[in-house]
């Protein structure tokens, strides 16, 4: 991947690292652990905030395809700095049924661990994670703020982990 | 500007069978359209892809594919299946011009009043959407769109490349003129 001077992307985990394990906030009275997914695929997609215009756009895709991600029996988390009553309002508004997660307080820990905070925005990147059945990082991509990266890379990286399974 | 470390191309070739084609199959230049008809901004794509086309006559090969983002869209879905049921009566482009035309009235009695106004057999055009005997090729079409790296709508490709850049009239006519790439001849 290229990084120019205008463009300061963060790298984020490499394929084969073990996934830092998480617990956050996904409705008022409800958390969600990446654990708790172990023996499934996991979707991480972080985006930088509820109600931009590319997260909305790049969220009801996913809601679109999700059907699609759960042929491979994939859990989609998306994850944001907002907090839970914007992203309650957020997937009531867009119609995602899919948990959003508050990586609220301390803000932007999970961003951080996984390498795609943006200290100088306050929030994340636009970065994506494929996380295969026993935790380990399969598939990570950062996309400038602004682009959408749609879901092929997601469904190819879905496709390889059944390869990788098979073998 | 290239954004990601695959190409986004399209995966599922132009097939004369199956798409929706105006324009020469010899066409210098192939645009295809992956496209919502409830989506405001292929709406307001809809009179440039029309001018364009009035410009480039015969040198443009012009496909338009299925892409409804129904979360975001309630009618988007009833749409499409209105102008692939048109489509069985031969009648896809001017089904798909009277939605895009009519893009805030897409509820089901106005999809049914489009057929009436096209001379439909109405009859096979209610039974059609009432059976959604349509909606499986449209998946088809979101699929491939998917897979090709569509990323919201409308999402254009020349040639077969994802168009990144404007679709405006005058950067979406330069993007297509297929001359002025090849004398420039600077990549």
């Amino acid at each position: 991947m290229t990084t120019t001077s205008i463009d300061h992307r963060a790298t984020p985990l490499p394929a084969g690292t073990k996934a830092p394990d998480f617990e956050l906030p996904s409705r008022p009275d409800r958390t969600v652990s990446l654990a708790e997914f172990r023996g499934q695929p996991v979707i991480l997609a972080f985006y930088p905030e509820d109600w931009s215009p590319v997260c909305s756009d790049q969220m009801a895709l996913y809601q679109e395809v999700l059907p699609e991600f759960q042929k491979f029996n994939a859990e989609l988390l998306g994850i944001s700095v907002d907090g839970v009553w914007s992203h309650l309002a957020f997937a009531k508004d867009r119609n995602l049924h899919f948990p959003l997660l508050a990586d609220f307080e301390p803000k932007g820990k999970v961003a951080r661990a996984y390498h795609v905070y943006r200290a100088r925005d306050g929030t994340s990147e636009r970065a994506l994670y494929v996380i295969d059945a026993d935790g380990i990082v399969r598939w990570s991509h950062v996309s400038p703020v602004g682009v959408n990266p749609g879901a092929d890379g997601i469904l190819r990286a879905l496709e390889n982990l059944g390869k990788e399974g098979a073998s | 500007m290239s954004t990601t470390r695959w190409k986004a191309v399209l995966t599922m070739p132009v097939n004369k069978g199956r798409d929706h084609i105006q324009g020469p199959a010899d066409a210098a230049v192939t645009l295809v359209e992956y496209g919502d008809y409830e989506c405001p901004y292929c709406g307001a794509a809809y009179p440039i892809i029309k001018a364009v086309q009035a410009r480039m006559g015969r040198r443009l090969r012009f496909v338009f594919r299925n892409f409804p983002i129904t979360t975001s869209h309630p009618h988007a879905e009833q749409a499409a299946e209105a102008a692939e049921a048109a489509a069985t009566q031969d009648k896809f482009w001017q089904m798909h011009d009277l939605i895009y035309e009519n893009q805030r009235r897409l509820r089901d009695q106005d999809l049914r009043a489009y057929a009436e106004k096209l001379g439909l057999d109405v009859e096979r055009f209610d039974k059609e959407l009432a059976e959604h005997v349509h909606a499986e090729r449209i998946h088809e079409d979101f699929l491939s769109g998917v897979r090709s790296g569509v990323n919201g709508t409308p999402t254009f490709y020349i040639n077969g490349a994802r168009h990144d850049g404007s679709y405006e009239l005058e950067p979406l006519l330069r993007a297509l003129d297929p001359a002025g790439a090849s004398e420039r001849g600077t990549r």
